[in-house]
């Protein structure tokens, strides 16, 4: 049987009298990865914000009752000398060093000599660290309270974290393995209909929702980049 | 050198140590958060209340605080609330207080004590004042200090793993105002900055971690006060113009050992 783990009813978002999104409405399943699509500046960012209870809004977002999500927000650069180790900043969460290095273990932080690399890793200062350990160090940091959802704004495509993985192919992992519900933002038409059970496109309103072959036919792409450029092409200059 | 360890030095040697550390420690959040000359220019605003308590006999440490804390919320106010450009604004709050701080107080000796720093009358009750003070600002930034680092790197993560960041940004505006207070007495207005931002810009250069950096800035604050006080005292020298300066060599010792 399908359970609701969230659901959105008439989501408005205004910042100055302009209006940012504009009377949403979805749900999502428990096990659903949902990918969020639309042009840049079509609230994407917000619509989190707003999921996270950060910003305002009227509307309702109802999440199943006393759920935990976990959140990695969009990449961001830390200064390489921002004297914060990659321990002090796990250790927001509270949960002590053996969750801490499970957890690393868990985004796919590999070693063999183990006590020694994860005692390195955890003294690094957060700001010399790859943009995939950064990456993976974020999502590490979202998963550390056992979430059961999580939101995942902009998984950087073409981003290294070691071998074969991909952020995908780790988010995927994770959905199998741990039962996530995942939500992310993506640019990224080919990520989409590889990994996504369903699409949510907007542009400030609700473009389409539902499965991506269903949901994604010529004309709601249209709609949602106002042009006549095929996605495909548009997608394959990132 | 020719150094009288009377009970006046002794004061002024506690007073100045606790100030210098706190400010150590404050100024390594500043510095994180690039806040390092809006640190300076707050200073400068003190100097109009300064002026209004010399003029009208009242507490100056109470009316630099208060010029302080008003001017600080009024920039985290127009911060969050509008669009202005807040370098700009906070660059003409600058010039403005400065002044008409010159203006208001009324004779050259008092203008260069406020500028400069004066520790030569510190009496029990000030060195008393500065360590309760000192100390508060020890406690409330320790329970403040990991939210404002984690804020400095992602807003949105701070606010989403349920930092009141709105709430601590005014609350570090409050024990800025109360250090900054403080430390005029010791270097005056036109050196405070310095004070804030010297140590930890110092400590930044030791550190690959926030507690060995806050450790170290606090540390700096503390040697290089009473150290700069001892050698200003040795030589017959003006006080907060060597404790800047002591607190610069540590500075450039610093740079030896960049990381």
């Amino acid at each position: 049987m399908q359970e609701t783990l969230l659901n959105v009813q008439n989501l408005s978002v205004s910042f100055d009298r302009n209006k940012i999104l504009d009377n949403l409405n979805f749900s999502v399943q428990k096990g659903d990865i949902l990918a969020v699509i639309g042009p840049n500046g079509a609230g994407k960012t917000v619509l989190f914000r707003a999921l996270l209870g950060l910003i305002p809004y009227s509307g309702k977002v109802n999440w199943r009752n006393n759920i935990k999500i976990g959140y990695v927000p969009q990449r961001f650069i830390v200064e390489r000398d921002m004297p914060l180790s990659v321990g002090e900043f796990l250790d927001y969460k509270k949960t002590g060093e053996n969750q801490m290095i499970n957890t690393l273990k868990m985004v796919g932080f590999h070693v063999h000599d183990e006590h020694h690399l994860f005692h390195h890793l955890l003294n690094q200062p957060l700001g010399v660290l790859s943009g995939g350990e950064l990456q993976k160090v974020l999502i590490a940091f979202a998963l550390l309270v056992d979430p059961k959802v999580l939101l995942f704004d902009e998984p950087t495509t073409g981003i290294d974290l070691g071998g074969e993985e991909t952020i995908y192919n780790l988010l995927k992992k994770l959905k199998d393995k741990h039962g996530l519900t995942i939500i992310f933002i993506s640019h990224d038409i080919h990520i989409v209909y590889q990994y996504a059970s369903n699409v949510l496109c907007i542009n400030k309103e609700k473009v389409c929702f539902g499965p991506p072959h269903e949901a994604l036919s010529a004309e709601e792409l249209k709609k949602l980049h106002g042009a006549d450029v095929g996605i495909y092409e548009h997608s394959s200059h990132h | 050198m020719n150094l009288v360890f009377d009970q006046n030095l002794i004061l002024s040697l506690i007073t100045v140590g606790i100030v210098g550390a706190a400010a150590g420690y404050l100024g390594s959040i500043m510095v994180l958060r690039r806040l390092a000359l809006a640190g300076d220019v707050l200073s400068h605003v003190a100097l109009p209340g300064i002026g209004i308590a010399l003029l009208y006999n009242l507490n100056p440490f109470l009316m630099a605080f208060i010029f302080l804390f008003a001017s600080s919320w009024i920039i985290w106010l127009l911060e969050t609330k509008t669009q202005l450009p807040t370098d700009a604004l906070i660059g003409i709050l600058f010039v403005a207080s400065l002044a008409t701080g010159v203006m208001i107080i009324p004779n050259l000796e008092k203008l260069g004590e406020a500028l400069f720093g004066d520790v030569s009358e510190i009496n029990i009750f000030d060195a008393i004042l500065a360590v309760l003070l000192s100390s508060a600002v020890f406690i409330i930034g320790a329970k403040i200090y990991k939210g404002l680092v984690l804020g400095t790197i992602s807003e949105d993560l701070a606010i989403a793993n349920g930092v009141k960041l709105r709430k601590i940004n005014l609350l570090f505006l409050v024990l800025v105002s109360v250090v900054v207070a403080l430390g005029i007495k010791v270097v005056g207005t036109l050196l405070m900055g310095a004070l804030i931002i010297v140590s930890a810009t110092a400590a930044k250069n030791l550190s690959r971690n926030v507690s060995r950096y806050a450790f170290l800035s606090t540390t700096f604050g503390l040697i290089a006060a009473p150290s700069g006080l001892l050698l200003a005292r040795g030589y017959e020298l003006s006080p907060g113009p060597i404790i800047i300066l002591v607190g610069v060599g540590i500075f450039l010792l610093s740079l030896f050992g960049r990381r």
